[in-house]
């Protein structure tokens, strides 16, 4: 067992875990931050993906410990109060989702995208980009559709800052 | 996963010193293959020592003709850099097709290394550019430092600190994707170092990982072009099998992904 | 009321808490106390069951029990039922060996359960689970379809010699003889449809409380139908009466067909609740669900069409062996039976047709119904014949299907189903136009310049949905009746809960339904809610899937709301001292029509609440319940058109083109039904190039974890252009169809019909992988 203190959503927290512990399950079990999601377990569906310093990571492939220190962002952090994060209103207005299972990693996956890219966004690059990222509901066209929009909606969010 | 000791080192000394106190202990860089390992119960270390935030061993220096990138250097840090654009642009681009985003952001060039899975993508890239493997005791060249599948000259306990690449007059990464996993189905890194030698390092297709491929060296020798490879046959023998590829098929992806590598390469 | 009533494109009101992470999913279900499973599962195919050795594991940290199956046995544990009985030619009923929760003494299937560890937390569990020993004698395997009708095969279970579940057939062989002895052509057609997993990106997960006090049980499960899950619970499995068990299906993230069927594992943790009188959380992880979840499809089949000199078809001969897998799962049974040959009459006039379908064990994970369950096997077949028929007649393949449609409605097939209406001209002829497919030739030529092959597929497929007519399935073997149910509540301050059968497990029936009402009863969508997913809420319902939830769930709401009208204008009559036949219904208020006098409908509400002024003999309340039973299928169809480039020296494809124009009836909200189409289209794709599960030779699933098994991702998927052409459906009152499945229906005969015709080879079977399409370019 460790200690671990780390920052999320804004929060000082700190946590007994053991070693083996996962950042995605100190979230989930320990924060009941339940909106990160496990979809698997290889690493490869991205349900888990929220942001570590700033870098969209899969929080299933992190230990507790490595996220010692960290400012962690989760899904439930994203929106500033009752306002929603642009990407979030632009994952709901382009219908990005449906069971929405992914949706916690795909719109954290997708503000990372935003921000690596600026305002550049083209789909290829979106679908590229968007590779570590599975969804079995949508086919993936409004997600694409959702971080195009999201990326102008944030490009002139920042314009007027 | 079984229960381990997770250990932030200071420095790769005391990481050193920790992976000796443990029974059973392994190095965690990005943890992109160790941890879903560990997460399957196919290892089980006593002790994880994590080299991930050693500062020392984060960075990327261009000096003369040499890029040094340092063992636990992000993927994404490596696709993004200037310094690397510029001298090794195959490197930079290779390091942008690694696995996805999230596995960029974390995974590392040591990590990847010392881990040497038959279808990584930087083994490819060493061996080509006939790469410097600089550890915590001695540097090893590239052609001494890959053994076999997961396999490396690596002694227990030894720390990768640094990847010394000469800078060559051209060089290109061309990668089949596994389709699923997104390591390589088979990718091939073509170089022509400034001295005018050509060599040619496939990954993904070989039984025993990642390989040189003679003949297309010696095609390319004689003429650097996609067309020169056209006349090339790569044989099927000892290259991996699996529903994804069957050994033919990769045979003929060394071929094709070596035509594109060239095409590619600046 | 226009903007959120039908046909408007309203963003889901559910949306809001899976944005913001606040869905609450079964893994996210806390309890005090609560303990956890964790399953020990064969490593072996088939292997009898020697011994379990629990001693050490009893003594690790935090096990509170381990659990076998000779125990769930003992405690007179029903087996898992296949609830549709299906008679083979001979007459004979099919051949089920049993399939105990846990095994007791033989495992059939690598990941099939043989005990349980509870412990205080998931990772003790665990840890506990590799010190059980369990000691094994393995047994021969057969891993496919050959392997388990080879002579001499290995036999999985007494009761099915053979390995042979059933020997059925539908239609009039002699006719079909008779077709064939006339015909200028015949067309074979040799193909497998490859088995696939369906990875909801959820994985299963039950957390199961026993009340000891009330006797009483509660399970929270990752559901499409919660009460069908307590009725099978209850009444087959004797876990506990209805009225002592309650099955809740919160947000459920995907099901595709999967979730289904009760499981193994939901059993389990409701008999261990009350063994360990803790509650009991179980989690499946991916490689789980991926040895134990039901798989769909896995057909083999062999098919022969006859022409007339003018390429009419005169009839169909189609042959299938069925994968089962171990064990016959809850409706695996009518899948490859009364859901895909009765569709292989596609949008064709077959004169006469003959399916013959060989059902089949094999030591594999159990078969069931996935996303079009039957249906895309037949759409498949019957749409790689008619290119493969258009290639071998030499006549453009848009041309044969044109000659060949049906026209004429309500049309019989000679396979049970009565299309009642459709339009597959306009189908087609939109999907020619919207990918031009006149340019086609110009853009291949163009194509091959660049040293590219590209080719045209086209699909046109029909369906079966709203399903079903209860007495029609009843008669054809079906354990349970098709129905819907829907209670509407309007409260006395005039806010509508309605409570729904259906599941909502990403379909967006919390907008779709709520845009009903306020179609009809002229209610903001924000003062209408959908209860669904919980058997103490809702009355008795049947579920989501087989594209049923609109044509039936909606149909019963349409329903329930008529009687909630009829005595809301009595009401509104009583109190405007009007006539009953003179309220009309305007945005919400209850007019006497040709006047100025109206009531509001939480007006009409409360006076049906206070009681004081109602007429006489009238009850007080405003709140209906309506149980909806079809009289017929529905049948959406479209067609689907495929441009796609082959890059000859890798074989790997890419899509330069995908158009889909359905005909779904009418559009309740265009955004979620173009939603529905996309997701379908996605796994119709990645059937044809990208998924498949592959089993070895001992029986091993070699692509058990997403490492190996390929989901389609972002890139591997074109952005879709859809339209929509429209026949009202007549059996119901909304005209509306389904379109849940129809992407992935129609979607995998198009691309192998466009590989095919890019390479020039049409022996191609899916997963249509690089090295596949390579190999047939190659040789």
């Amino acid at each position: 067992m460790s200690t671990v203190k780390l920052t999320v959503n804004g929060r000082a927290v700190s946590v007994d875990v053991e070693d083996r512990t996962l950042l995605v399950h100190l979230l989930r079990e320990n924060l009941n931050l339940t909106g990160t999601h496990v979809g698997c377990d290889t690493s490869q569906c991205g349900a888990c993906v929220v942001h570590v310093d700033g870098r969209a990571v899969k929080s299933c492939t992190m230990l507790a410990g490595q996220a010692a220190g960290s400012n962690v962002t989760t899904i439930e952090g994203l929106a500033k109060g009752d306002e929603l994060h642009p990407m979030q209103a632009a994952f709901r207005d382009n219908h990005g989702l449906q069971c929405g299972y992914c949706t916690p990693g795909m719109i954290m996956s997708a503000v990372d995208i935003v921000h690596r890219h600026g305002g550049k966004l083209d789909e290829e690059t979106v679908r590229h980009e968007l590779e570590g990222n599975i969804c079995r509901c949508t086919g993936y066209h409004n997600i694409v559709k959702a971080v195009l929009d999201a990326a102008g909606r944030m490009k002139v969010a920042q314009a007027a800052e | 996963m079984y229960e381990t000791n997770y250990h932030r080192a200071s420095s790769v000394a005391d990481a050193a010193a920790t992976f000796a106190k443990g029974s059973e202990s392994k190095f965690l860089a990005g943890g992109q293959t160790l941890l879903p390992v560990m997460k399957q119960r196919l290892a089980s270390p006593s002790d994880v020592i994590d080299l991930s935030k050693l500062q020392e061993l984060i960075g990327i220096e261009v000096s003369g003709d040499t890029v040094t990138i340092k063992a636990a250097t992000p993927h994404y840090d490596v696709s993004q850099s200037d310094a690397v654009r510029k001298a090794i642009p195959a490197l930079a681009h290779l390091a942008s097709m690694i696995g996805d985003p999230a596995v960029r952001y974390r995974g590392t060039i040591g990590g990847s290394l010392a881990n040497n899975d038959p279808a990584a993508d930087y083994p490819a890239a060493v061996l080509a550019l006939g790469a410097t493997v600089k550890t915590n005791k001695r540097s090893i060249s590239a052609e001494d430092f890959f053994k076999g599948l997961f396999s490396t000259a690596l002694e227990d306990g030894e720390i990768i600190t640094q990847v010394a690449f000469p800078v060559p007059a051209k060089a290109g990464y061309a990668k089949m994707r596994h389709p699923a996993s997104r390591f390589a189905l088979t990718g091939v890194f073509v170089a022509q170092t400034k001295s005018g030698d050509i060599r040619v390092a496939a990954t993904g297709a070989s039984q025993s990982g990642v390989m040189r491929v003679p003949a297309i060296e010696q095609a390319l020798k004689a003429n650097w072009s996609p067309s020169a490879l056209d006349s090339v046959t790569i044989s099927a023998s000892g290259l991996l099998a699996d529903i994804h590829g069957s050994a033919d098929y990769r045979a003929n992806l060394v071929k094709v992904m070596g035509q594109r590598a060239v095409a590619a390469a600046s | 009321m226009g903007v959120e009533g039908i046909g408007a494109r309203v963003v889901r009101k559910e949306d809001r808490r899976f944005i913001t992470g606040q869905g609450k999913y079964v893994d996210d279900v806390k309890m005090v106390g609560m303990s956890y499973a964790h399953f020990i599962r064969s490593p072996h195919a088939h292997a009898r069951v020697k011994g379990i050795d629990s001693a050490e594991a009893m003594k690790m940290p935090g096990v509170i029990a381990v659990l076998t199956g000779q125990q769930i046995v003992d405690d007179k544990v029903g087996n898992l039922i296949c609830g549709w009985a299906i008679t083979s030619k001979d007459g004979s009923p099919m051949k089920m060996g049993a399939w105990p929760a846990m095994a007791p003494e033989t495992v059939r299937f690598v990941g099939q359960a043989v005990a349980v560890v509870i412990a205080e937390t998931k990772n003790q569990a665990r840890d506990a689970a590799e010190a059980v020993v369990v000691n094994y004698e393995e047994l021969p395997a057969v891993p496919d379809i050959k392997a388990a009708i080879a002579s001499g095969a290995p036999q999985l279970h007494p009761e099915a010699p053979g390995n042979i579940v059933y020997d059925w057939h539908l239609g009039d062989e002699a006719a079909v003889k008779d077709a064939f002895s006339k015909a200028a052509n015949v067309v074979t057609l040799e193909l497998t449809n490859n088995r696939l997993v369906p990875n909801a990106m959820e994985p299963r997960a039950a957390v199961a409380h026993y009340d000891q006090a009330e006797e009483h049980y509660t399970l929270y499960t990752t559901s499409q139908n919660p009460h069908v899950a307590r009725l099978v619970l209850s009444a087959f499995y004797n876990i506990a009466p209805e009225h002592k068990l309650r099955v809740i299906a919160p947000d459920v993230g995907g099901g595709f067909g999967s979730k289904i069927y009760i499981y193994p594992e939901e059993m389990v943790a409701l008999w261990a609740s009350k063994k360990v009188n803790r509650p009991v959380k179980w989690t499946g992880d991916r490689s789980e669900a991926f040895l134990t979840d039901a798989h769909g499809r896995d057909h083999v089949s062999k098919a022969e069409m006859a022409f007339d000199k003018d390429n009419k078809i005169l009839g169909l001969r189609v042959k299938t062996h069925a994968n089962f897998g171990a064990y016959m799962s809850l409706f695996s049974s009518a899948v490859p039976t009364y859901l895909y040959a009765t569709l292989l009459s596609g949008q064709y006039v077959i004169p006469a047709i003959y399916a013959e379908v060989i059902g089949v064990y094999t030591n594999t994970t159990p078969v069931d119904a996935y996303r079009g369950a039957g249906r895309p096997e037949a759409s498949y077949l019957i749409e790689r014949m008619m290119e493969t028929a258009a290639r071998q007649l030499k006549v453009d393949p848009a041309e044969l299907r044109k000659k060949n449609f049906i026209t004429q409605f309500p049309y019989q097939t000679p396979v049970i189903m009565a299309y009642d209406i459709g339009d597959f001209h306009a189908s087609i002829d939109a999907a020619m136009k919207a990918i031009d497919y006149a340019g086609f030739p110009a853009r291949k030529a163009k194509a091959k310049a660049d040293g590219k092959l590209r080719g045209i597929g086209i699909s046109c497929y029909i369906e079966a949905c709203g399903i079903a007519p209860s007495k029609a399935v009843g008669s054809l073997g079906a354990g349970v009746g098709l129905w819907e149910s829907a209670e509407i509540r309007v409260n006395p301050v005039g806010t509508i809960e309605v409570l729904t059968g259906s599941h909502s497990h990403g379909q967006g029936h919390e907008t779709t339904f709520c845009q009903i009402i306020a179609d009809r009863l002229g209610v903001p969508i924000s003062q209408v809610s959908i209860v669904h997913g919980d058997t103490d809420k809702v009355q008795f319902g049947m579920g989501t899937y087989g594209s049923r939830s609109l044509a039936v769930g909606g149909t019963a709401i349409v329903k329930a709301m008529e009687k909630v009208e009829a005595k809301a204008k009595k009401i509104a009559a009583h109190a405007l001292e009007a006539s009953e036949s003179d309220i009309v219904i305007e945005n919400g208020e209850f007019k006497v029509t040709g006047t100025d006098k109206s009531i509001a409908l939480p007006m009409v509400a409360l006076a049906a609440y206070t009681a004081h002024n109602l007429p006489d003999g009238m009850e007080p309340g405003l709140k209906e319940t309506a149980f909806y039973d079809p009289t017929n299928f529905t049948f959406p169809a479209g067609a689907y058109i495929c441009e796609l480039e082959v890059d000859p020296g890798t074989g790997k494809t890419s899509f330069i083109n995908f158009v889909a124009a359905d005909d779904f009836g009418r559009l309740i909200n265009p955004m979620i039904v173009e939603g529905q189409v996309h997701g379908g289209l996605a796994q119709g794709i990645g059937q044809a190039l990208l998924e498949g599960a592959v089993y070895d030779g001992t029986g091993q699933l070699v692509t058990a974890s997403f490492m190996d098994y390929t989901m389609p991702r972002a890139d591997d998927l074109p952005s879709f252009k859809l339209s929509h052409t429209t026949t009202l459906c007549p059996g119901n009152p909304l005209g509306v169809k389904g379109c849940g499945e129809a992407g992935a229906i129609g979607a995998s005969a198009a691309v192998i019909n466009a590989i095919t015709d890019a390479i020039g080879n049409n022996k191609l079977e899916m997963p249509a992988t690089p090295d596949r399409v390579w190999h047939a370019i190659h040789g």
